[in-house]
């Protein structure tokens, strides 16, 4: 493995946003990274270079342009496959994002599947996306809604899980991957044993963790999977859900249109061959073509490099943070067992003020509940500040965050 | 108006210590409502008597910004009648801070108290209504209040 310094030093004149100056001329500091990253040159252009030279849409026409489109929207498909190890590209149904792909499985298998009286269970922290899904389709099947709760760090309380799955009535476990709040990486592997042996399907949201680790979709033994190519250098409006064909086999579709179509009569439809039963419509071809290069631009830096340098960085900010008088950092404080994802408070002001102070010194940092008000309730605050990692920040810009709370400290006279 | 001129003295001391500050056991009524942006929530009780906004307190969790409006608000409005609550407007509540030109993005901080209070007072309006057509007419100035 090459040395996490030589190896990022050059990464930020990829990303031309990075040398933005802010504010008063302050120079900015992305740390809202588990919100969106920012997009390097090479997936700007690779965008760019498919609109001006190949858009056509894909899979019907024989022309020239057509072919080509289709060939830049399928190469995606086998780059995903490769990238977190999946055997069958027919498996892989592109869509908006992780949301998108979470409601497609609550739509598609949990409206085929779920009956009263039957039990889906989620997580205390969860993204909303992995749990109105669920509530919407719960409720509509008179089915239950339960929860494996959080311990004080931050962590899943698996005991939770097994008196869950006694009751004999889970369908589906869902959880993510690593929590968007606290970091947290989820032992999925015995989350999904446990599943297993109990015949239950299991769904990882891996919206946090895809683009911060080597991810091995075979090797999980999950059902379900979902990410988003924005998270991960990729353009807004582009993600992935996977499912085990022998499950997918049984989904009935999500949306009807073109595309996903057999044969079309005046009251009846057959459905096109998997994936593309799934992808209703002009997809978003450009985008597709921009998550490829993304995932190319990954590759080439290796994710277990990538995770390292989140792992040096992480350890350097928690140390740094646990300097600051009156900062609480949540979740746990073990490096492996979590992505540089920090939320933490500073003594009693809210985050939103925290944010907006910290925004005049070009910082951003993101502020409020995260989506997680599931969470927030676990752990009785309305709110937390939280600063995100990714390939291109430094050392110097985690000093820029500790120092700019100072100011913090001045205005509120802690 | 952005960053760090908006914290001067009066709104730091609203935050550290806001008045009007609690709940009020037997009041006559009492709204909650919150800022699905930041998760900011805001409750207030009002004791009314002869059409007057005889008590008024809020309580919840929320910004600075939030906290030091919500005590501004409560303390305009304690001892007006309903009618004279009715009138208060943004600028009022903003203008005792010096808020006036607040970023869009804080405004919804600001303002979730008078979003509160105007529905609270809309709710006693209501329920203390005969007419049907009367509620109506309410419920029209309500929605176009915000």
């Amino acid at each position: 493995m090459q040395s996490s310094e030589s190896l990022f030093e050059n990464i930020r004149k990829d990303f031309p946003i990075l040398e933005r100056k802010v504010r008063d001329n302050k120079q900015l500091v992305y740390l809202d990274n588990a919100s969106t990253t920012q997009k390097p040159n090479q997936v700007i252009d690779a965008i760019t270079d498919y609109y001006q030279n190949h858009n056509a849409n894909i899979h019907r026409a024989v022309y020239a342009l057509a072919e080509e489109a289709t060939e830049a929207y399928e190469s995606t498909r086998d780059k995903i496959a490769n990238f977190i190890n999946i055997k069958d590209r027919r498996e892989i149904i592109f869509v908006r994002g992780t949301t998108e792909a979470i409601n497609l499985v609550s739509y598609a298998w949990g409206r085929t599947h779920l009956k009263e009286g039957d039990i889906v269970v989620t997580t205390e922290y969860e993204h909303h996306s992995n749990i109105v899904p669920w509530q919407l389709a719960t409720q509509e099947k008179h089915a239950k809604l339960e929860y494996i709760g959080m311990d004080d760090n931050g962590e899943l309380i698996l005991d939770d899980l097994d008196k869950i799955l006694a009751t004999g009535k889970v369908k589906l476990v869902t959880f993510s991957l690593m929590s968007n709040v606290l970091g947290t990486i989820t032992d999925a592997k015995k989350i999904i044993d446990k599943c297993k042996a109990a015949g239950v399907l299991t769904l990882i949201d891996g919206a946090q963790a895809v683009p911060h680790m080597k991810v091995d979709v075979e090797e999980l033994g999950c059902d379900f999977f979902a990410f988003s190519g924005h998270k991960m250098l990729g353009p807004t409006g582009i993600g992935v859900l996977w499912v085990r064909k022998s499950v997918l086999e049984t989904m009935s579709p999500f949306h009807g249109g073109g595309d996903m179509i057999r044969e079309v009569h005046k009251y009846e439809t057959t459905w096109n061959d998997l994936p593309y039963k799934f992808e209703a419509g002009t997809p978003n071809i450009a985008d597709v073509v921009g998550f490829g290069a993304a995932i190319d631009y990954l590759t080439k830096i290796g994710m277990d490099n990538i995770r390292q340098h989140e792992i040096e960085l992480t350890k350097y900010a928690i140390d740094e943070f646990s300097k600051v008088k009156g900062l609480h950092i949540y979740g746990t404080k073990d490096i492996s067992k979590r992505g540089g994802v920090i939320s933490f408070n500073f003594a009693d002001v809210h985050p939103h003020d925290v944010a907006q102070i910290i925004d005049e010194e070009g910082i951003a940092v993101r502020s409020g509940h995260h989506c997680a008000q599931v969470l927030m309730e676990r752990l009785d605050v309305a709110a937390t500040s939280r600063a995100s990692f990714y390939i291109y920040n430094t050392r110097e810009e985690v000093d820029v965050l500790i120092n700019s709370l100072n100011k913090v400290a001045k205005v509120f006279k802690l | 108006m952005s960053g760090a001129d908006i914290y001067h003295e009066m709104i730091v001391d609203y935050s550290r210590n806001p008045i009007n500050y609690g709940k009020i056991e037997n009041h006559d009524v009492t709204f909650h409502d919150s800022n699905p942006l930041c998760g900011d929530s805001i409750d207030i009780d009002m004791k009314i008597d002869d059409d007057k906004v005889t008590d008024i307190k809020f309580h919840g969790k929320g910004c600075a910004i939030c906290m030091a409006c919500s005590s501004v608000l409560t303390e305009i409005t304690k001892g007006k009648s309903i009618e004279d609550a009715r009138k208060i407007e943004k600028n009022d509540v903003l203008g005792e801070l010096g808020l006036e030109h607040l970023q869009a993005v804080r405004i919804k901080c600001a303002l979730l108290s008078l979003k509160v209070l105007k529905s609270a007072l809309y709710t006693y309006l209501g329920n203390n209504m005969d007419e049907a057509q009367d509620r109506d007419k309410l419920k029209e100035e309500a929605s176009n209040l915000y």
